[in-house]
């Protein structure tokens, strides 16, 4: 199993060779000065390789055999949902009449793809109990921002968006909560969490006090980044509306209460999905994603346009919405993603939604208990779909968490998210969704288990680790300070 | 159990039952019972994997694809090799997440390594990150950037980049409190002289894209003295990567940084996207770069490695203070892209830009030989788009070409009162003579 391929496609690029064909050209060719004038022109030089259309698919089928996937083994990694991407879907979002239709085309010519994004729409507002939800956003952090936007907008009507300037987040948050706050023009108000990363009621009534009618809105990610629902959820929805607040429903973690409980049931006005989390669309080694923003009724006005509805004629795109954040991105959004979240709703249906979240809570308290014997566990309580262990309890030898992550992956295993959240030390963060069966969950638990008894039997062997992958621990200083972002040529 | 669960409801019993709980619901008692949603969700019965097949199919039907694209205006209907589709689908690049663990992502690292080189290589620059949604979003974050960098709040972009370009450029500006500057076009290019007065010492840079909207390829190295009139200034721009095998690089015409759309290299219609956002720059800027980036290493033996790096840039390090809130970005995009580029090749992409080019023009001339249709912009440089006008309805027009199986140009009425008889039309390398003739044939005939 163990891979040595270290090449990249220019170092097996041979001039003269090619890896494509076009056919003939098939109208009179001119010299392409006589059509472009020369000064615009460039030497046709590039770096791009010469290569025939076998080496291209023997590099990259080489280089995809140094990753780990999901199909492969088990991908715990904690907040991303990495559960099964279903084939069924792959082949859906490839069919003719998805892939082979232009953005632009007369929407007579589309009915097909905008009944699917309706309806697509329909479903999500129901599953988290919203009016309306659009479907443009291209990712969790482009629905953040876009969620920004509308509550901007909601104030901005009602005459307050240049008093209301500041966002409340709690520290366990995501990054992303901050960052997108902050690029949506947003000064952040921190509140703490308690020890179990829920929010702390009398800082966050503190921090409402402190910045009376100034407040544009609250950020929160529940079950929180611990994993744990919210307890006060109720209260702190209520504080906020009552200072003139929206709520902010991050979606990171929908996957632990599908069918269960509603965000927009819970004081939430305003929501992303993360459809490459929850409704099983592939991570694809980092995106394409796509984070749907869902709202309640009176904040539909501000939705980006197109917003596709349903006339006498049929669906199409309406641009007319006076009231609307405008524009968000290129075109209507990540349709080839939103093919494969609708399949995957419509293949489990609401019973199927519950059954998924439930599933998913359960085996994340299998592993919690069976790993609290060895691993510290900050909070003993019941879990959702994911939990926070903070490294092993004998740390007499001096392994850290990084030692631990490295060394899972000599078994085969990606790591848990380490290190995340930031509230509890040594954090390794385990999201095993439902797709696991349960062998896998005690084959995982007996390697943690081991591990944490090799951390005292040979420690040195787990600060080295690790020692089973194509490449060993690598040197992150060394590339930071040397920064080659692009090949080397030697000429 | 529905079939994408691994467990029976015995063993879910068994381990309910090793975690002390009597009833999954036990596991829910932390939710509060006022809230809990009694119901069950409405969304449609499940369906088996035959019936979701059919279900999705027929709504495939309702969509038309198979007619002869003559459209372009921002995605491109041009040849994608099957090789692509076959490694994308791999597993181990498409089930992937991105790879904050290096060692065991080593595949994806070098697909992103390679994308930075090569895009790198196309624009002229120095750097390229990792992909950002799309070309839009990439232009906004350039516009960020370049607030950031100069410390101003103002942006001048030209009217050339067309409508929907500078409103998603708009609304992402709108609540940073950035004014965007719309630079006059004149005979369908930016007007440089009145663009030099917008240029103030207040404006953090000049947004360009060549080819424009309209097809026509802007003079960049008349328009880089006019981005840098002033020394802090930058000038960007927004450029299609096919057209650059063929076209001088803008990063030779000075450029800071140079966005655009990638769904030109390898990466289907697909209804608008998901398609891919490159963003490039000088080594100089790299540190304020949005998004990930990857940087060559070596691990505890020696060999050659890849990580991301400059990762204090980031939303996940640096939270509110990141350049930018990216996170997932488009990584099986972009790889698809570089498996786009690796089969090309050096050869092929200019090969590519060179049949767009001849057929583009020979349509042109064919389109406007009979002298019904004129050219909108006459005698301006133009790589696979132009305009054209006449005095018929061009709603009607296409109407007409859909009839017989031809996707029309794109109505700039829609956009440009001035322009109500105008059409933009599309010829990539994949149209074929007969196909620009029959077009040509019907358009006289109206």
């Amino acid at each position: 199993m163990y891979n040595d391929y270290n090449k990249m496609i220019f170092e097996i690029s041979t001039e003269g060779r090619k890896g494509y064909s076009l056919p003939a050209l098939d109208v009179e060719e001119s010299n392409l000065d006589d059509l472009i004038p020369s000064n615009l022109l460039g030497d046709g030089e590039s770096k791009l390789p010469e290569v025939s259309e076998f080496d291209v698919v023997r590099h990259y089928t080489n280089l995809s055999l140094l990753n780990h996937g999901v199909d492969k083994g088990f991908y715990p990694l904690g907040s991303c949902t990495m559960k099964y991407n279903p084939k069924l879907n792959e082949d859906m979002a490839r069919l003719e009449g998805f892939v082979n239709i232009h953005p632009l085309q007369p929407e007579s010519t589309v009915q097909g793809a905008l009944e699917l994004i309706y309806d697509l729409d329909m479903k999500l507002s129901e599953i988290a109990g919203f009016a309306r939800t659009t479907t443009q956003p291209a990712a969790g952090a482009n629905g953040e921002f876009t969620g920004l936007m509308l509550i901007n907008a909601y104030h901005k009507k009602n005459g307050e968006d240049k008093k209301r300037t500041k966002i409340i987040v709690p520290d366990s948050a995501h990054g992303t909560n901050p960052s997108s706050a902050y690029v949506a023009g947003y000064e952040i108000v921190e509140v703490k969490s308690n020890e179990d990363g829920s929010v702390n009621v009398d800082s966050l009534k503190e921090v409402i006090a402190e910045n009376e009618g100034e407040i544009a809105g609250l950020m929160l990610t529940n079950p929180s980044t611990l994993g744990l629902f919210e307890k006060s959820i109720s209260e702190i929805t209520k504080l906020v509306h009552d200072a003139g607040g929206l709520n902010y429903y991050d979606g990171a973690n929908m996957n632990a209460i599908m069918g269960k409980v509603r965000p927009g049931e819970m004081g939430f006005d305003v929501m992303h999905y993360n459809l490459h989390k929850t409704m099983s669309t592939p991570h694809g080694g980092g995106g394409p994603g796509a984070g749907p923003v869902g709202v309640r009724e009176d904040l539909v006005e501000f939705l980006p346009v197109p917003v596709i509805e349903k006339g006498e004629d049929g669906y199409f795109l309406d641009y007319d919405r006076p009231n609307t954040i405008g524009r968000l991105k290129g075109f209507h959004g990540h349709f080839g993603v939103n093919v494969k979240a609708y399949s995957y709703i419509s293949t489990l249906g609401g019973a199927g939604l519950r059954e998924a979240s439930e599933t998913a809570v359960l085996n994340a308290n299998y592993m919690m208990n069976k790993l609290k014997d060895k691993y510290n566990l900050p909070m003993d309580q019941v879990c959702k779909h994911e939990f926070v262990l903070g490294g092993i309890k004998d740390t007499s030898t001096g392994i850290t968490t990084l030692d631990i992550a490295k060394r899972i992956l000599d078994f085969g295993y990606h790591p848990p998210t380490v290190y995340f959240p930031l509230i509890v030390n040594e954090a390794l963060m385990i999201e095993p969704t439902e797709s696991e069966s349960r062998e896998t969950l005690d084959a995982f638990i007996d390697t943690l288990n081991q591990i944490a008894d090799e951390a005292i039997s040979k420690p040195e062997y787990l600060k080295s680790a690790p020692h089973n992958t194509p490449v060993g621990r690598l040197n992150e200083a060394k590339a930071a300070k040397d920064l080659i972002l692009t090949y080397p040529f030697e000429d | 159990m529905h079939r994408y669960i691994s467990s029976t409801k015995k063993e879910q019993e068994e381990m309910l039952k090793s975690i002390g709980a009597s009833s999954i619901e036990d596991l829910f008692s932390d939710i509060p019972e006022d809230l809990k949603f009694k119901g069950e969700l409405q969304v449609g019965e499940p369906l088996s994997e035959l019936e979701l097949r059919n279900k999705l199919g027929k709504l495939a039907k309702k969509n038309q694809s198979d007619l002869v694209c003559f459209l372009g205006a921002g995605a491109y209907d041009r040849f994608i090799p099957g090789v692509i589709n076959h490694m994308a689908l791999r597993q181990e690049f498409f089930t992937a997440y991105t790879p904050y663990q290096p060692e065991v992502s080593q595949g994806t690292l070098t697909g992103i390594f390679e994308f930075q080189t090569m895009i790198s290589s196309l624009t002229g620059m120095d750097v390229t990150n990792a992909s950002l949604y799309d070309g839009p979003t990439a232009t906004g974050e350039a516009v960020s950037m370049a607030c950031d960098q100069a410390r101003r709040d103002k942006i001048v972009v030209s009217a050339t980049l067309g409508e929907d370009l500078i409103k998603v450029i708009k609304t992402n500006c709108e609540v940073k409190d950035i004014e965007v500057i719309v630079a006059p076009m004149k005979d369908g290019v930016t007007d440089i002289e009145a663009t030099k007065e917008l240029m103030t010492k207040e404006v953090a840079g000049l947004v360009v894209k060549s080819p424009n909207f309209f097809g026509i390829i802007e003079d960049l190295d008349e328009l880089e003295k006019v981005a840098h009139s002033d020394k802090k200034s930058l000038f960007i721009v927004n450029t299609d990567p096919i057209s650059l095998g063929i076209l001088k690089k803008p990063g030779d015409c000075g450029a800071d940084i140079v966005v655009g759309e990638g769904q030109s290299l390898g990466i289907p219609l697909s209804y608008g996207g998901p398609y891919l956002g490159f963003f490039s720059t000088t080594k100089k800027l790299v540190r304020k770069i949005p998004g990930r980036i990857v940087g060559l290493t070596e691990d505890n033996d020696g060999n050659r490695g890849l990580v991301l790096t400059l990762q204090a840039r980031e939303q996940h390090i640096r939270r509110y203070k990141a350049t930018s809130n990216i996170c997932s970005n488009q990584g099986l995009i972009m790889l698809m892209a570089t498996i786009y580029m690796s089969l090309m090749g050096k050869e092929g992409i200019k090969e590519v830009a060179n049949q767009t080019v001849q057929k583009a023009h020979y349509a042109y001339k064919k389109l406007t030989e009979g002298g019904k249709f004129k050219p909108l912009f006459p005698d301006k440089p133009f790589f696979q788009e132009f305009a054209l006008k006449a005095d018929v309805d061009i709603k009607k027009l296409n109407e007409k070409l859909l009839e017989n199986g031809i996707l029309g140009g794109y109505e700039l009425g829609k956009d440009y009162k001035e322009y109500e008889n105008g059409v933009l039309i599309c010829v990539t390398e994949k149209r074929t003579k007969e196909e620009i003739d029959e077009l040509a044939r019907i358009m006289e005939a109206i």
